[in-house]
């Protein structure tokens, strides 16, 4: 008999200052050793159910909780945090604010420094963990010098130190470049195999999970356990599509063939996935659908001409790029965690400013123009949503770049609704910003943005921390601002993304320009893969392993498709 | 947790609190337009902190950032003023209990308490305090000290009253809404 | 807004393998005599005597150099400062009048004594500053947190510091930031508006600042919960270096000095040297 070491019953919770609960009728049971990924849509209260475990709700976070939640035989309300913290050990949505050494040592350390542990085991033991997710090599270094995905294994190691026994993670994957994402799920999985641990995982990114295997996915909706399966289960259901989370893309692609899909089939992993079954109707699928048109060639919008640019003397972050975007185009920089994009972003909008090279807008230099000056035609989204709000109230910041620009009152208004309502946000209007979550907080940034009608829109990392339905909404609103002639830059590290909407990709890697070609071309060579982090699309591979004989041919008729459908 | 003992979000003020001193008292000066005077914002943010975490967290906050800010950027701490800094947060963060900004209330009464005390407390701190150490410690001429003293406070007085009643009732509008938030379709 | 600060400078130096603990006292002392003393014999010996510390630690002053620039305008504006509010300071203090140049008839006669004591006061600063600078830049800010706790400091609020130093970067690079994406939204930061417009462009850039640095401090104070700090009445530290004998010689000496100093200064009633 499998020994349950988490156990919800009839619970629920509402934060102080909401009026309806945010969990609700919470059943759940989890069993020792197991590994369980939790999904849903944003909002849902995935990471409030973390809290639950990990016992900031109710000692953090106050408010209201009914029914029982027993952890490890004990019911979690006779247990303090620092009793429950030796139980569960969460790596929280944010890495910044959980990095908190100045060095990597010392935040592994942490935990044991607050133990009392004589310096000495101490030192012994940061270095055993350490080796365990990599880092041993970079025990000095300080936060400055890590990339996004280093900083995430610090995490790790720094709630492994306590010898928990069971590991959570409130989307370990936002903000990390494919290949890191995938060398995060693999360390995640070895940790569990070696030591037995039971692991949850909150993630939107579904099909990234799944690279290694999970016992059984829940499904969270609007603060209720909405399906409680195995992965194969899940993923012949319809549940998935209801409520608005991504299957993993070779799946969609086997529906649209027109093949049913059973748990016997074993779709929860591309490998496992009895393909034969499908091959017939992958093939004439293939055979049926149109291929896309390329699109003509308009004017030059955006020209960037050898730039070269480095925060520090002596180190460049920027080396000798330059690309040139057309008016009406859609186009992803791609690449891995600090090679530079956000870099490149900031000097197209004046942020920065490059040491040497030339920057065009509509062939007109533009390299000495102030950044109010290039915000009138360039806007951008930036990667971190803290970074670019300064109201309080949803509506207010929204508006106030109408407001700067002295739009009558009236048609704010208007504008700022009509906004609000394409990113999700019209029942929220009256909230403040605080009361949001991660990726609540980024479509009010996007909102911002968006409302004041910029001819190009660069967008750092629209989609990190959005589910599916808001990711649709933004990006077929993105769409439809570019079918008007807008033309949008994004960078991402969503290859499906990517894929889907920007048909043209720029690739970076160590701040120089190593590709610009098709989206498609990009994600199916091999050398430029490896070198800038990305990962290969599964549908690549089913195409592959179907038979059929032009792959990237299929890729972009899947592509195609899609877009009809959803549409 | 113990009422004398420091609670983990104070340890934490304490910290982030002496960073965004330190930042904003080196970047976010606004000059005067007189030589040499500046709107030091960062003193409008020490209210603030010393309103939400008491006494103790506002005095380390300008002890720590303002010896700290002096440390990194000018390479030596000016002891007599560090010490009013962190005076003053203290003394200003005596007014906690009676604000109780938590409470999502900062009505016209509380403004005027507030700037009350942050006057009598800044004018004591700069004026007589601060001029009165330098001559102690560093032996300058009288006039000279009691006239940036008087300079410093009346700007620091100003700072204050502007800045930090803005944000504390930012802040206090941020707070106790409970049961407040509903989905207005 | 590469703006530069202080900060750790790694080298293979005695001064370096002092332990902070030993740094922090002797730069207490340093301090203690320096804020006292006006002797000039005193002053100009731990002057000297800091240039000498400077050279064993290896560090350049070129790699100090842009704090240094920033003192001496500074020292320069204090001094004239002294001199127009009250520059007869220095025959109030030695009790006798040496005129060297006789300006406007009295009050602003340029006498020896006064010479004598701006010529002390800029001493003083130059005694405290090397030994400051060198205090900062050599000693690592990790284990700086250990060394307060070990001298007595709570390690909670210890802790505290180390937040602070930790955390300054990125708070820079917030402030830096969010000024920029207020900028992209049309404020104007230039220097031309009218001062009421750049209070209200100011605060438009530190209220973002502030509310996100309010939203750091609860999940930093969460994350610190969840790994259990502030669990026991005592805390080990990963970065402590145990005392050696170097530490102990070297604070010896320090005490000695600071008795030997205070000796001379105040033997004869007065913390000024008198040559007149
Ligand atoms: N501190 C809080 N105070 C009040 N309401 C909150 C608070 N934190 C979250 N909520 C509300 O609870 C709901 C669930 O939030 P939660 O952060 O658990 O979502 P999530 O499923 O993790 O979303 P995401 O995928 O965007 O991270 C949200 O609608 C939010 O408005
Ligand atoms: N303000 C800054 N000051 C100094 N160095 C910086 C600054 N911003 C970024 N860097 C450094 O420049 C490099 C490129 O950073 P950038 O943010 O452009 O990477 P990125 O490609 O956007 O990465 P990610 O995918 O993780 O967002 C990194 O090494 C980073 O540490
Ligand atoms: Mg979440
Ligand atoms: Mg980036």
């Amino acid at each position: 008999m499998r020994k349950p070491v988490i156990q919800f019953e009839n619970f629920s919770f509402q934060y102080r200052s909401q009026t309806a609960p945010t969990l609700q009728d919470i059943n759940l049971t989890i069993y020792e050793g197991e590994k369980v990924l939790i999904v849903g849509p944003s909002g849902s209260g995935k990471s409030t159910l973390g809290h639950c475990l990990n016992g900031l709700v109710p000692f953090s976070y106050k408010g209201k909780v009914t029914g029982s939640l027993t952890i490890d035989g004990e019911d979690t309300q006779g247990l303090d945090i620092f009793s429950l913290s030796k139980k569960v050990g969460m790596v929280l949505q944010d890495p910044d604010g959980q990095f908190i050494g100045l060095t990597v040592a010392e935040d592994i350390a942490f935990a044991l420094e607050n133990d009392c542990l004589p310096q000495p085991q101490m030192i012994t033991k940061v270095s055993e963990v350490a080796k365990i997710v990599d880092m041993e090599p970079h025990l000095e270094a300080s936060t400055h010098q890590l990339s996004g995905g280093q900083k995430q294994r610090v995490c790790l190691a720094g709630v492994m130190v306590d010898e928990v026994e069971i590991l959570l993670f409130d989307e370990p994957l936002a903000n990390l470049d494919p290949a890191t994402g995938k060398y995060a799920i693999e360390l995640i999985d070895r940790i569990q195999q070696e030591t037995n641990k039971t692991v949850i995982i909150i993630e939107h990114r579904l099909e990234d999970v799944l690279h290694c295997p999970v016992d059984r996915i829940i499904v969270i909706d609007d603060g209720r356990v909405i399906s409680d399966m195995t992965p194969d289960e899940l993923l012949a259901s319809p549940v998935l599509e209801q409520c608005s989370i991504r299957e993993p893309l070779y799946v969609r692609a086997v529906k649209y063939a027109g093949c049913r899909l059973t748990p016997e089939l074993r779709p929860a992993h591309l490998d496992t996935f009895q393909i034969n079954a499908c091959k017939k109707q992958l093939h004439d699928w293939f055979e049926k659908v149109d291929i896309p048109k390329a699109r003509d060639k308009t004017e030059t919008i955006l020209e960037l001409k050898a730039i070269d640019f480095s925060y520090f003397p002596g180190q460049p972050t920027i080396h000798d790029v330059s690309f040139s975007i057309q008016k009406g185009e859609m186009v992803s920089i791609v690449g891995k965690n600090g090679a530079g994009k956000s870099t490149l972003s900031k000097l197209i909008c004046g942020f920065e400013k490059p040491n040497a090279g030339k920057i065009y807008y509509r062939s007109q230099d533009i390299t000495a123009d102030t950044i109010k000056e290039r915000a009138l035609r360039i806007g951008m989204v930036m990667q971190n949503p803290n970074q670019m709000i300064s109201k309080q109230m949803i509506y207010d910041e929204v508006a106030l770049g109408l407001v700067i620009r002295g739009v009558p009152e009236a048609e704010i208004k208007e504008r700022v609704l009509a906004t609000l309502k394409i990113c999700g946000l019209y029942p929220f209007r009256n909230w403040p910003i605080s009361a949001l979550s991660f990726g609540q907080k980024k479509r009010v940034t996007i909102a911002s943005i968006l409302v004041l009608e910029p001819e190009v829109i660069i967008l750092d990392e629209p989609t990190a921390g959005q589910d599916f339905r808001h990711y649709t909404e933004i990006m077929e609103f993105l769409l439809e601002l570019n079918q008007r002639g807008v033309t949008i830059i994004m960078i991402t590290h969503d290859m499906h993304l990517m894929l889907e909407y920007t048909p043209r990709a720029i690739v970076i890697a160590g701040g120089r320009k190593i590709a610009d070609d098709t989206a498609v071309n990009v994600l199916t060579d091999a050398r430029i893969i490896e070198e800038a982090n990305l990962k290969e699309t599964s549908l690549f591979e089913l195409a592959v392993r179907a038979g059929i004989s032009e792959p990237k041919q299929f890729v972009e008729r899947f592509i195609a498709y899609d877009r009809e459908v959803r549409q | 947790m113990k009422r004398n003992q420091l609670s983990i979000k104070t340890i934490v003020a304490i910290g982030i609190g002496a960073a965004v001193f330190v930042i904003l008292g080196r970047f976010a000066v606004i000059p005067t337009g007189v030589p040499n005077t500046n709107f030091d914002t960062s003193y409008g943010f020490l209210a603030l902190m010393a309103i939400i975490f008491g006494p103790v967290a506002g005095g380390l906050i300008g002890l720590i950032g303002h010896a700290l800010k002096d440390a990194i950027f000018y390479g030596t701490p000016w002891w007599s003023w560090v010490v009013v800094s962190g005076l003053v947060g203290f003394f200003i963060g005596l007014a906690t209990k009676k604000i109780n900004i938590e409470s999502g209330i900062f009505n016209v009464k509380k403004i005027i308490l507030f700037n009350v005390v942050q006057i009598i407390v800044n004018a004591i701190g700069w004026m007589v305090i601060a001029p009165t150490l330098d001559v102690l410690i560093y032996a300058e001429p009288v006039n000279k000290v009691y006239l940036q003293g008087i300079v410093a406070g009346c700007l620091n007085i100003v700072t204050v009253a502007v800045l930090g009643t803005l944000l504390l009732s930012i802040y206090a509008k941020s707070r106790g809404q409970s049961g407040s938030l509903t989905k207005d379709v | 807004m590469a703006v530069e600060m202080l900060s750790y400078i790694e080298r293979k130096s005695p001064v370096h393998r002092l332990t902070g603990v030993t740094k922090l006292l002797c730069f207490l002392i340093w301090s203690t005599v320096a804020m006292l003393t006006y002797d000039t014999r005193v002053l100009l010996f731990l002057f000297l005597f800091s240039v000498a510390i400077f050279k064993v630690s290896k560090i350049k002053w070129k790699e100090v150099a842009f704090v240094l620039l920033f003192i001496l305008v500074f020292l320069l504006i204090n001094n004239l400062a002294i001199y127009v509010f009250s520059p007869q300071e220095g025959v109030k203090i030695y009790g006798t009048r040496h005129v060297l140049l006789d300006i406007g008839g009295g009050r602003y006669s340029l006498t020896l004594e006064q010479l004598f004591y701006q010529f002390n006061v800029t001493l003083k600063y130059f005694t405290v500053i090397p030994a400051a600078l060198l205090f900062l830049v050599t000693t690592n800010p990790s284990e700086f947190a250990a060394s307060l706790n070990r001298i007595g400091v709570s390690y909670k609020i210890a802790y505290a510091v180390a937040l602070a130093l930790r955390y300054i970067p990125d708070i820079q690079r917030d402030f830096r930031n969010i000024s920029l994406s207020q900028q992209a939204r049309g404020i104007d930061m230039s220097r031309k508006e009218k001062l009421s417009k750049r209070l209200k462009n100011a605060a438009s850039i530190i209220i973002p600042l502030i509310l996100s640095s309010l939203d750091k401090i609860e999940m930093i104070s969460n994350a610190m919960e969840l790994r259990g700090f502030g669990k026991n009445k005592k805390r080990t530290w990963y970065r402590a270096r145990p005392f050696q004998k170097i530490d102990i010689i070297t604070l010896m000496l320090f005490i000695i000095m600071l008795i030997v100093s205070l000796y001379i200064t105040f033997y004869d009633g007065n913390r000024f040297y008198n040559p007149f």
